[in-house]
């Protein structure tokens, strides 16, 4: 079993359950944070727990030890809410520091997204391309050229021997890849929904799949035509 | 009542079904009215049901239009419209009938000291059916408030006979003070009519569906006016329903009602019962409470009753003439819920009710009531903590776990003080709590409530006709052109779209119908023993019959019949594999429990264990390895060290933890057309569950999730009993090949899914290389 997979010509690693490893670039990939969301929420009277973008920041951190990437690239939804940035507890501060400090930090924000000041380090982007292949926030429809992108935090669920699994994933087509959420406290949408097959842009004979990560490497579905999963 | 009324006590009424409770809870308050009622509210009565409020609001309405009297008498439940509402607080009749929910709001209200300072009495009816739930616990703590804003309001309650009625004086009492509580006795019901049904005397060997019985039902059914015809669960229900319907000759007309079915389905189908158009209607629980239809005249239990109190319940539901007797008949689906009938059926002539257990009052709902009570006004914690401690279920919390709470509503009450900011409750200068911002009363009062549901799929036609619920696990199976069955229909699926399920009438067969979860009734303690006892008494089985004789006799003589006390435990070959099999008589859950945990043991003993199977009374494991002593696997450590681990990572806290997260106001509740669904709101808790047990696990929330877990979940008392005593009792018979009492268990292997191994990864991996996608990029 391997956790490594082909896509636009350059080799990636399933890194955890909703983070890429680019060895050729030395750069792990994470979407969506939405670094802040508790707090968002405490604003309105709802009282999260308070811990989710420490949480957060700890599980980069932990896959910074194993990978020692030199770059980390953020695709957006970064933090929760515009004033998102501004309310990073002491703590959640600290290690965003540390890590924008270790690493090339790049923030994708693109055109929709929210902005990012780097009051904590790392430079903002609207998109990137490295070896041929966009980094962006949300799929471009009609883009021809390798795209990675997230926005859609896209998510498995199937019943399996009676057991509902439920677990975020990648969706993977020839020339598009959807990444997971990979925030505490984001949740998901089913990979099924017509509106991340929508934004797969599949012409004919193409065809999109659902990685899911496992401890041993990642188990794949196919989202349309053959396979159980198809509908 | 009228004496108790008189010396101004509360009161306890316990009578049977049927012996007009609820009107003779009503006679002092129509007494009092007589005379030129004043202004103002005087008499509130508390239903568990809607449906129950808007009945008795008719039945009082007739003798107060017959007397003539100036008594105004309105309902206010979740239907009433909102103009109505406005005006009962300003301008309030004199008996208002409501349930917990709308109370506890109610007296969310700034004007309730205004409105309940007028009141003289309290009627809690049906109270044997909730006081020790979460519903009891919010009602325990308004009963507390209202008597702080009408020191003198008299408490009643209304109960159906229960095993120890001071449980009840005690709850419904002050202080749990008892001695304030008058017991008032209603006469008692003729005896029951009760019978076990074995077709042409047989006895399956296994399943709970008792569906052998068709044919006699039908007969049954044309023999009486109305048959009322019990299932366990609504799965059970549509099965039978569609195995009556199959065989229905005579065509009678035959309804199904259960709690998932829209409410416009069960309005329709209660109509109809109530003008007499039906001759048998197939029910669950949803109907061992709620309005009585007088003319049904017989009561058929399909397999075993579970309670000796349920089964009465039920069988009250049937002829409401006090001098004659109910007509009862009991379908047992196999031998040991034939055993389970007798013992019911012997309870039930003995007169014999299960005991109730209560417990400590849960934090989530604490937590609601306290921000209800913050909306109605700024309060002192320390009067307010004495207030709560009046309500029997609160008696225990001290003022550090109040002030916990307290903190929990402002802040969130992390240990982490992030939130200070956005205090939702602040203190006055005169040291006293009052909200920060009215929003957060708006908000408080859209989101209290007890009930919360699974996340669940909305079933409609095409043209937008509501057909009820199924579970979202169970439309994850379902893909368009799938068909089962639902309300009595044969449906297919056109489309799953967000979260409604579009089905069209089905042209082909349906062989599906849907399942819940949690909608097994547990065995009660009372009847498991009683099972127990008829296994030890020998001479007593001459009155089985004869092949639930034989089966006994074959046991004791190729194995062993369990004495008075002993637990056990047979390992025996079979088909190339090792099988255990332990008979506690604990349930269900508790043998679950216990499955998970011993499967757990074993693997790490290397004894290679594949699966599992539980039943109410017996838990089998089978294994590659021979199980030479069970005696290890079945010490009591086992809780201590496999059990939590266990539980935390199993999804029954978290859904405890959702449970609590939405009573206490952590997480906005689903509302229709908001766009926060049902599956959003499981989903985002379970993510909260994870952050908060990492970062915070002594956090009230995780506590009050672990108390849920705890007494209804897991049954853990039960099993935490069973593993104590099992090192002494155990009785290991080792045997050469399977024993007659684990056939009914063994048969079930391979009908109830057993996922063992039951890891995730196992099954993505499995379901991958199932799917057989084997292509390369």
């Amino acid at each position: 079993m391997t956790h490594d997979f082909q896509f636009g010509g350059e080799t990636f690693e399933v890194a955890g359950e909703a983070a890429l490893y680019w060895r050729a670039q030395d750069a792990l990939l994470v979407s969506d944070l939405h670094l802040e969301k508790a707090s968002a929420f405490a604003l309105y009277g709802q009282m999260l727990p308070p811990y989710d973008s420490v949480s957060t920041l700890q599980d980069i951190a932990a896959l910074c030890s194993k990978y020692s990437p030199a770059k980390i690239i953020s695709l957006g939804d970064n933090f929760h809410d515009d004033d998102g940035e501004c309310r990073l507890a002491e703590d959640a501060a600290a290690l965003l520091v540390d890590l924008t400090r270790a690493t090339e930090w790049i923030w994708i924000t693109g055109n929709h997204d929210r902005a990012v000041s780097g009051i904590w380090g790392g430079e903002a982007l609207d998109e990137l391309t490295l070896s041929g292949i966009t980094l962006r926030h949300e799929a471009l429809k009609g883009d021809l050229n390798p795209e990675i992108s997230g926005h859609f935090h896209p998510k498995f669920r199937q019943v399996l021997r009676g057991r509902m699994v439920k677990r975020r994933c990648f969706v993977k087509t020839p020339r598009k890849m959807i990444m997971p959420a990979f925030g505490a406290l984001t949740g998901g949408l089913d990979v099924q929904d017509a509106a991340i097959l929508n934004a797969c842009d599949l012409t004919h004979g193409e065809i999109a799949e659902a990685l899911v990560a496992t401890q041993s490497g990642y188990a794949r579905f196919a989202l349309n035509k053959t396979g159980t999963f198809a509908k | 009542m009228l004496d108790a009324a008189a010396e101004g006590r509360h009161a306890l009424l316990v009578a049977a079904t049927g012996a007009g409770k609820t009107l003779a809870g009503f006679l002092p308050s129509l007494n009092d009215l007589i005379v030129p009622p004043s202004d103002g509210l005087h008499t509130l009565y508390i239903s568990p049901l809607k449906a129950l409020a808007t009945d008795v609001r008719r039945n009082l309405l007739i003798p107060i239009a017959e007397m003539d009297l100036p008594i105004r008498v309105e309902a206010r439940t979740g239907d009433t419209p909102s103009d109505r509402k406005a005006r009962q607080r300003v301008k309030p009749p004199h008996i208002l009938l409501t349930t917990p929910e709308s109370l506890s709001l109610l007296l969310s209200h700034e004007d309730s000291a205004y409105m309940f300072a007028t009141l003289k009495r309290v009627i809690v009816d049906e109270v044997h059916a909730f006081a020790n739930g979460k519903r009891g616990d919010l009602l325990s703590l308004s009963l507390a408030r209202l008597q702080t804003l009408a020191p003198k309001l008299q408490r009643v309650a209304l109960s159906a006979t229960v095993a120890d009625p001071d449980d009840y004086r005690a709850w419904l009492a002050p202080y749990g003070d008892m001695d304030q509580v008058r017991l008032v006795e209603g006469e008692t019901a003729a005896e029951p009519d009760l019978t076990i049904l074995l077709p042409e005397g047989r006895v399956p060997w296994a399943g709970h569906s008792g569906h052998h019985a068709i044919p006699q039902l039908i007969d049954e059914i044309g023999r009486n006016k109305i048959t009322l015809i019990f299932c366990n669960t609504r799965f059970l229900a549509e099965f039978i329903f569609q195995k009556l319907w199959d065989a229905n000759e005579p065509k009678f007309p035959i309804g199904i009602h259960h709690g998932s079915l829209s409410v416009e389905a069960r309005r329709k189908v209660e109509g109809a019962m109530a003008e007499g158009k039906l001759r048998a209607l197939v029910c669950t629980a949803s109907l061992d409470l709620g309005v009585d239809w007088g003319n049904v005249d017989c009561v058929i239990q399909m397999g075993a009753p579970k309670g000796s109190s349920r089964l009465l319940q039920r069988i009250g539901r049937s002829n409401h003439r006090m001098d004659e007797p109910s007509k009862a008949i009991l379908v047992p689906g196999n031998r040991f819920e034939y055993l389970e009938a007798q013992a019911a059926f012997d309870a039930v002539t003995e007169g014999v009710r299960d005991g109730e257990t209560f417990r400590p009052g849960s934090y989530d709902v604490l937590a609601q009531h306290v921000m209800g009570i913050a909306c109605a006004g700024p309060f002192d914690e320390s009067e307010l903590l004495a207030e709560v401690q009046s309500a029997l279920p609160y008696s225990g919390i001290d003022a550090a776990t109040f002030a916990r709470v307290i903190a929990f509503i402002a802040t969130g009450g992390y240990a982490l003080k992030a939130y200070d900011r956005f205090k939702k409750l602040v203190k006055d200068p005169d040291g006293r709590w009052r909200l920060s911002h009215p929003q957060f009363a708006a908000q408080h009062r859209f989101n209290a409530g007890i009930i919360v549901d699974a996340p669940m799929l909305e079933i409609r036609f095409r043209n937008g006709r509501k057909l009820g619920k199924v579970e979202e696990a169970f439309a994850a199976t379902l893909s368009p052109g799938n068909c089962f069955t639902f309300a009595g229909m044969a449906l297919e699926v056109e489309s799953i779209k967000d979260l409604d399920l579009i089905v069209r009438a089905a042209t082909k067969p349906a062989t599906n119908i849907p399942s819940y979860m949690g909608a097994r009734l547990p065995l009660t303690t009372h009847l498991a023993e009683r099972v127990r006892q008829m296994l030890t008494d020998r001479p007593g089985w001459a009155r089985f019959p004869d092949e639930v004789r034989e089966w006994l006799e074959m046991q004791a003589y190729r194995s062993q019949i369990p004495k008075a006390g002993q637990l056990l435990v047979e390992t025996f070959p079979h088909d190339k594999r090792h099988y255990m099999v332990a008979y506690p008589f604990e349930g269900w859950n508790a043998h679950q429990s216990l499955g998970m945990l011993i499967t757990r043991r074993m693997e790490s003993r290397g004894l290679m264990p594949m699966g599992f199977v539980a039943s109410d009374y017996a838990l089998g494991v089978w294994s590659l390895k021979p199980i030479a002593d069970p005696r290890p696997l079945f010490s009591a450590d086992i809780l201590a060290d496999e059990f939590v681990d266990w539980v935390e990572s199993s999804y029954l806290l978290k859904r405890a933890f959702r449970e609590v997260a939405v009573i206490s106001g952590l997480v906005e509740r689903q509302h229709p057309g908001k766009r926060k669904t049902g599956r959003q709101v499981t989903f985002s808790t379970d993510l909260i569950y994870d952050v908060l047990r990492k970062y915070e696990p002594d956090h009230l929330l995780l506590e009050a999730a672990w108390a849920d877990a705890r007494t209804r979940l897991t049954d853990v008392g039960r099993l935490g009993d069973l593993l104590g005593r099992a090192a002494d009792t155990m009785l290991h018979v080792d045997l050469e090949r399977v024993s007659p009492l684990a056939v009914p268990l063994l048969v079930m292997i391979g009908r109830e899914s057993v996922a063992q191994g039951s890891v995730d990864d196992a099954l993505l991996m499995e379901a991958e290389s199932l799917a057989g996608v084997a292509m390369t990029p």
